[in-house]
């Protein structure tokens, strides 16, 4: 576009919001000084501009109210997430006794199914009591009837794995419902009170899979069928450190029960 | 409780360590966008919630741009629930402390601009108030920069017949 190019409107526009080109700014402004019309369209413009920042700029100098601080607004999250996850845990409880869980977990032989299914009902409940403060567990882990009462309830001699070379520290575990019979979730926590869960249900089936990867949002679910039990690793969906963790179960689980394969 | 929640997701600090300073703007522009203050935090806060909860989803790019993405689109949720419920809008919904006197011109403003098609407000409030590029105005609108300039046009001419027919005295100000 040459200096003595005509003036078109998206010029004027840019002339008003500082977005003209250098090289055309002289022709804009012999262009107004000619044409009134123009020039009062491109002034009221201008006073249009300036009326709307002398009205609404004060806001952005104001203090940020608590409720829009940031680690504020990163509490409200997980609050948003926790109804969801009421809603899917509820889904869970319900469907875990009618119908959908122990459709899944019933077909023998399928165990890919088997931990699939598992993993959708993890991530339920992972959602649902990670997101718990004050009760994420029913049994600390300090309590010495931890496993033998999972074990029991599950039916499968059950571990809570040293979690440790992942920064892991037990909390406890609890006892959820499934259609085939309880299942033993156990809730580990970070250094920086980030949360993991290892959910465990007999799977009612002597396959195995390899690690199945599931995502739901802003959980990621490892989970396996091994030994006749079902495992689902949950937590932050950061899938290479979830991977570290089951491997880590995986191998708590082969070096307890050797004469198992 | 805080820091739980930060640590749930320890690899996504970047957006919201750039969050932060953007705050101010995102409520200076839903101040103008939505008019009460109250509405207009909310949308902050649903803003900033949404861009947390997907933060995953951010990839690099302009941080500010998707940031106003997502207020606009929360912005038009929220109008469409206002319209499905007319019984509950509110006639004067301007918050007092924040217009000015003087001369009531923050009011015809808020006027003016509350009669334009909200495409029309956004890319004006988003050039005027916010100083962004056309570029980045096509971009949050998700529509073609031609498209920008001619509802930046039509917002202008519409916003001068009403300022003007209205309140003659503010060619004053010119």
């Amino acid at each position: 576009m040459t200096d003595d190019a005509p003036i078109t409107e998206d010029e004027l526009h840019a002339y008003v919001d500082g977005a003209l080109p250098a090289d055309r700014l002289a022709a804009v402004k012999s262009h107004l000084a000619v044409n009134p019309e123009e020039a009062a369209r491109v002034a009221a413009w201008r006073a249009q501009a300036a009326h709307i920042r002398e009205r609404w700029s004060a806001v952005a100098d104001e203090p940020i109210p608590e409720r829009l601080r940031i680690e504020n607004i990163a509490v409200r999250a997980s609050g948003i997430r926790r109804k969801v996850a009421i809603a899917a845990a509820i889904a869970f409880l319900i469907g875990g006794t009618t119908g959908w869980l122990g459709r899944d977990l019933s077909g023998l032989g399928n165990e890919r199914q088997i931990a699939l299914a598992l993993a959708d009902a993890a991530i339920a409940a992972h959602r649902l009591y990670v997101a718990e403060v004050r009760h994420p567990i029913e049994v600390r882990a300090e309590e010495e009837h931890l496993l033998r009462w999972l074990s029991r309830k599950v039916g499968s001699p059950l571990k809570a794995p040293d979690l440790a070379p992942e920064g892991l520290k037990l909390l406890g575990g609890r006892l959820l419902p499934g259609a085939r019979g309880p299942t033993a979730l156990f809730m580990y926590e970070g250094a920086g009170g980030e949360r993991v869960t290892i959910t465990c249900a007999r799977a009612a089936s002597e396959g195995e899979t390899g690690f199945l990867w599931r995502q739901a949002g802003e959980i990621g679910a490892i989970a396996w069928v091994e030994g006749g039990i079902a495992f689902v690793v949950a937590g932050p969906s950061e899938r290479e450190r979830l991977d570290r963790v089951a491997r880590l179960v995986y191998a708590a689980y082969e070096e307890s029960s050797p004469a198992r394969r | 409780m805080d820091a739980l929640t930060f640590a749930m997701e320890p690899d996504m600090t970047t957006v919201r360590r750039g969050l932060e300073p953007l705050i101010p703007a995102l409520r200076r522009f839903a101040r103008a966008l939505a008019r009460n203050s109250e509405a207009a935090d909310d949308l902050v806060q649903d803003t900033l919630v949404r861009a947390l909860r997907a933060e995953h989803l951010f990839h690099g790019g302009d941080l500010r741009t998707w940031l106003f993405t997502i207020l606009l689109n929360l912005d038009r949720n929220r109008r469409r629930g206002l319209s499905r419920r007319p019984v509950l809008a509110v006639i004067e919904d301007i918050d007092p402390e924040a217009a000015p006197a003087s001369d009531g011109s923050g009011r015809d403003i808020e006027r003016g601009l509350a009669l334009l098609p909200a495409e029309q407000r956004e890319v004006l409030l988003l050039v005027t108030l916010e100083g962004l590029s056309y570029r980045e105005a096509a971009e949050i609108q998700g529509v073609p920069i031609g498209t920008v300039m001619s509802r930046l046009s039509r917002a202008r001419a519409a916003l001068r017949a009403h300022l003007e027919g209205e309140l003659p005295q503010l060619r004053r100000v010119q």
